[in-house]
């Protein structure tokens, strides 16, 4: 992935395309101006006119709801006029290439696309094909990367447990060797000087050379938990147990879920999140999910400020300063 | 350049004729815009009887320049600790000069609520008007070059600085 691609000739987000190749500087950049945006929805009219005029296009290629509709959200409380592009019924169906796709809508004046796809790096290839003045944002590509997952993530857990990440232990939990958002939350975590960076799972939901990510592996649940600030639960794919690679839902429930009990190996004052949608039962107990310590609806709200950050930040001026007054 | 002193004493000539243009009452509030409308907010504030808490505006979501200049890195969320509908608002601002910032400011008070009235309040009004829009009480009037600036720095201490062009 290359940087360049990202930031543009004045240090600026160009793409939003993942956490890799950006720095320290910019996380907390993203994560200051979605605080900012967390305060629109105190007004009675919850919208700026920050990207009046500008067309977003939501082109996803996978099944989404929750990441498409916050995308959505997030563009028209910026004031944007937002076309959700129905794949199931467009023209890839009947054999368009994606450039096509892209130079047909391109040719209707789209300032941004809003890229998911099952494939690794799509987004890359539609952002290093676009108009220099259309921005790329990635909505999710294959196992690759989710950046605004970790982006509002990272927003969490500075609203709950303050701006210094350095005195957190964070652990992840879950398919850790399939998950995007993993690998995102991953680098973020890093990025942001995270204490103590812990991945649970059992071996074969590990990738090879995790640590070499920075990770300290666990496979016992409750060794993984202690002491814990922030336990992050990922979803568990479906697949996984008839790719073998588990031998069934109840059983990764009686080991990896989180329950109740399982919660007090980690700090009194712990943070449960989780990426949604969840999986009751096989990653976590109800009566987790809707704890006090769960802050998982309060990700789907900062998910709106957060994109509403990466969007406007991404959006190319066309030219320099003005006086304003 | 202006001292600090005289910068205290045009902000309190500025609370005199505020306390005779506006009926200061339940429903007056104030609110200064970022950032040195925030500072000489936050010095007017204390000589006036008002009840409500220093509402704080950062107008850059608002501003009619973002295609040209992008996003403001320095974003801070505005923060207005009371409704803003009905309230008569005192609006402060360090130096008004096209009135695109006024103008922004006004249209996110109007995304807050629908107030009474506004009342606009400067440190320096200057010449270069781009849009109709007049202070009704002001510390100093500057006339300036075009290419001329005047910069309040802050907060402590409050000084102006005005930049002649060459």
């Amino acid at each position: 992935m290359s940087a360049n691609l990202q930031i543009g000739e004045d240090g600026r987000l160009r793409h939003f395309l993942s956490i890799e190749g950006l720095n320290r500087g910019l996380l907390t950049e993203i994560l200051d101006t979605a605080e900012s945006f967390a305060g629109v929805t105190e007004q009675s009219v919850k919208k700026v006119p920050l990207l009046r005029g500008k067309t977003i296009v939501n082109l996803f290629f996978e099944a989404s709801t929750r990441t498409r509709t916050t995308f959505e959200l997030a563009a028209k409380r910026l004031s944007a006029d937002v076309l959700n592009i129905n794949i199931n019924a467009s023209s890839a169906v009947k054999g368009e290439t994606l450039l096509d796709t892209l130079r047909n809508l391109e040719a209707m004046h789209i300032d941004m696309f809003v890229v998911r796809h099952t494939d690794s790096g799509t987004a890359n290839f539609i952002a290093s094909h676009v108009q220099p003045h259309v921005s790329v944002i990635n909505a999710g590509d294959g196992r690759h990367s989710h950046p605004t997952q970790a982006m509002l993530d990272m927003f969490t857990i500075r609203r709950e447990k303050g701006p210094d990440f350095g005195r957190l232990t964070v652990a992840i939990v879950g398919d850790i060797a399939h998950s995007r958002v993993a690998r995102s939350q991953i680098h973020a975590l890093n990025l942001l000087n995270v204490g103590d960076l812990r991945v649970v799972a059992p071996r074969t939901l590990i990738p090879a050379h995790v640590e070499s990510l920075g990770v300290r592996v666990f496979h016992d649940l409750q060794e993984g938990l202690r002491d814990a600030d922030v336990i992050i639960m990922l979803r568990l794919q479906r697949e996984r147990m008839q790719g073998a690679m588990l031998p069934s839902e109840h059983e990764y429930y009686r080991l990896y879920g989180l329950t109740r009990e399982r919660l007090t190996n980690a700090k009194p004052d712990v943070t449960v999140m989780h990426p949604g949608p969840i999986n009751r039962g096989v990653e976590m107990d109800s009566q987790v999910a809707d704890g006090p310590r769960s802050v998982i609806l309060e990700q789907v709200t900062y998910g709106i400020a957060t994109r509403m950050a990466v969007m406007s930040m991404a959006m190319h001026p066309v030219s320099s300063q003005e006086n304003h007054g | 350049m202006n001292k600090t002193s005289d910068i205290s004493a045009l902000i309190g000539n500025m609370a005199d004729e505020l306390r005779e243009r506006v009926l200061i009452d339940e429903q007056t509030a104030m609110v200064g815009i970022h950032t040195g409308g925030v500072w000489v907010a936050q010095q007017l504030y204390p000589l006036l009887d008002i009840r409500e808490p220093l509402g704080e505006l950062d107008i850059s979501f608002y501003r009619d320049d973002f295609t040209r200049i992008g996003m403001n890195p320095q974003v801070r969320p505005s923060q207005l600790p009371f409704s803003v509908d009905d309230r008569h608002i005192i609006l402060v601002d360090d130096v008004l000069h096209t009135g695109r910032t006024i103008r922004a400011a006004m249209n996110e008070l109007f995304d807050y609520g629908r107030p009474a009235s506004i009342t606009l309040a400067v440190l320096v009004e200057r010449d270069g008007r781009e849009l109709p829009i007049e202070a009704a009480v002001t510390g100093q009037h500057m006339e300036l070059g075009e290419q001329d600036h005047v910069k309040l720095t802050g907060p402590e201490p409050l000084q102006l600085e005005v930049k002649r062009a060459p």
